[in-house]
């Protein structure tokens, strides 16, 4: 049975993994390749590392770190943050990532989606959406906007109509941050995630706002996300993907177990 | 040596990176016939579209497969390597495949049973069915997970040496003496996958 994916996240920014709430006020958590094979070892499907401030400082993706972290990691390993170009891409590739996010990039020219997916295939290239709600909104989550630059920057695309777009031009999955939940341990958003993942064929993985074990399950059985992903609850020792995995499957989700 | 087919469908590094970690260090990878042809082993791996083999074909690369397939040199293919040792793919109906094994892949339904099916088919699913005779799959214990990301499948067939569900059951791994094929992706499929590469390395 098709089982739902925990995926770890590293948030790089100058060579150390770091944490933010709300995209802001951001802590050291540690060196990302350590991070990501204790993450491995301990039960997560899949890591991310994200560059979280590539993009507005214009300068390209740590192929060292990249190196560093895909030596020796033999789950799937996703790359983001300032990747512009298909040749951008094909270094961070040819460095050991199995697939490339990219964000601002693709709102900005979308056809880099189809650019990417041509030479590396489809499964290689995650579309990531920084999403906000619609505040004041009549309908908050279907007039819930597309944010860019590291959440900076609004762009006034609609997040589902994006998705949509994202997957027409060749996008492999969407990951879904919601920007209102990230870093507050409150839970996911689960309408947002449903929103999106009833709307495209595509796998969507639900981002921001994981604190326990009840948020998971949450958003795999009501917002009807393929996978999650987390950051802060593992760094900290708060939690590890095998005791979350349990957790989750006792609430009636498939997970990968023993792993 | 180890020749690794390179027919510019993705990316190689991760296959090269985990056959070295499982100390494999004579890798060569290829595009020439004649590197297949003096290999003691062959791996095609390939993730994209089935479109993608018919470079194999115009560098020569069916014929010296079709050859040391014969002379019993181990061959593994992955994902879309798998894919094209059937007859074809409704993906590229127009490419032929290697048609070692019976049978074309084809598309996941939309829906199955009632209830719509996502695609591709992304994330960890487990291999069921797992022939008692496969030396690819030794030690491999049924229900272990394994890593996916595709699209199109495989049917089931007397070589079948692995099923996975999804949409219906599909070859996850097949084998009839040395010619093996995985659906998954061993390279990425932590101790299950790397043991499914050691077997092969130990051939």
């Amino acid at each position: 049975m098709l089982t739902k994916r925990i995926i770890a996240c590293l948030d790089v920014r100058g060579g150390r993994v770091v944490k933010g709430i709300q995209f802001v006020d951001i802590i050291d958590a540690g060196d990302p390749a350590e991070l990501a094979h204790r993450h491995a070892a301990a039960g997560a499907d899949e890591i991310v590392l994200l560059d979280i401030t590539a993009t507005h400082e214009g300068r390209g993706t740590l192929l060292e770190t990249v190196k560093r972290t895909a030596s020796q990691l033999f789950v799937p390993f996703t790359v983001g943050g300032g990747i512009r170009s298909a040749e951008e891409a094909a270094a961070v590739f040819d460095a050991g990532a199995d697939k490339v996010s990219i964000n601002s990039s693709a709102v900005s020219r979308p056809e880099l989606i189809g650019e990417i997916g041509s030479s590396f295939g489809a499964q290689a290239v995650i579309v990531a959406i920084d999403a906000r709600r619609a505040a004041g909104s009549a309908d908050p989550v279907r007039e819930a906007e597309v944010y860019v630059s590291g959440g900076r920057k609004p762009t006034g695309l609609r997040v589902v109509d994006w998705a949509i777009e994202a997957e027409a031009r060749g996008a492999g999955e969407i990951l879904l941050t919601s920007m209102d939940s990230d870093g507050m341990r409150n839970g996911f958003d689960c309408e947002l995630t449903r929103a999106v993942s009833e709307a495209v064929q595509i796998p969507v993985i639900a981002s921001g706002g994981a604190g326990s074990a009840a948020h998971f399950a949450e958003v795999f059985l009501a917002g009807k996300a393929d996978a999650a992903l987390a950051a802060s609850i593992f760094h900290f020792g708060v939690t590890d993907s095998r005791v979350l995995k349990a957790e989750v499957a006792r609430a009636g989700v498939p997970m990968r177990l023993p792993c | 040596m180890i020749a690794v087919i390179d027919y510019k469908a993705g990316n190689l590094t991760s296959v090269v990176k985990a056959l070295k970690f499982l100390g494999a260090d004579d890798i060569v990878v290829t595009q020439k016939p004649d590197d297949v042809l003096r290999a003691d082993k062959v791996v095609l791996p390939g993730v994209g579209h089935f479109q993608a083999t018919q470079l194999l074909e115009d560098l020569a690369l069916t014929q010296a497969v079709r050859e040391i397939a014969a002379k019993g040199t181990p061959f593994l293919g992955i994902c879309v390597g798998l894919q094209w040792l059937y007859e074809g793919s409704t993906e590229a109906p127009n490419t032929l495949g290697l048609g070692h094994f019976a049978g074309q892949c084809e598309r996941f339904p939309a829906a199955y049973e009632g209830a719509e099916l996502k695609s591709p088919h992304v994330g960890w699913n487990s291999l069921e069915d797992v022939r008692a005779d496969s030396r690819l799959l030794k030690d491999v214990t049924p229900g272990s997970f394994v890593y996916y990301t595709h699209s199109w499948r495989a049917p089931l067939g007397a070589d079948t040496a692995a099923s996975t569900m999804y949409g219906g059951a599909f070859t996850g791994a097949v084998e009839r003496d040395n010619v093996m094929g995985v659906q998954f992706h061993p390279e990425k499929s932590a101790e299950t996958g790397l043991k499914v590469l050691k077997n092969f390395l130990e051939l």
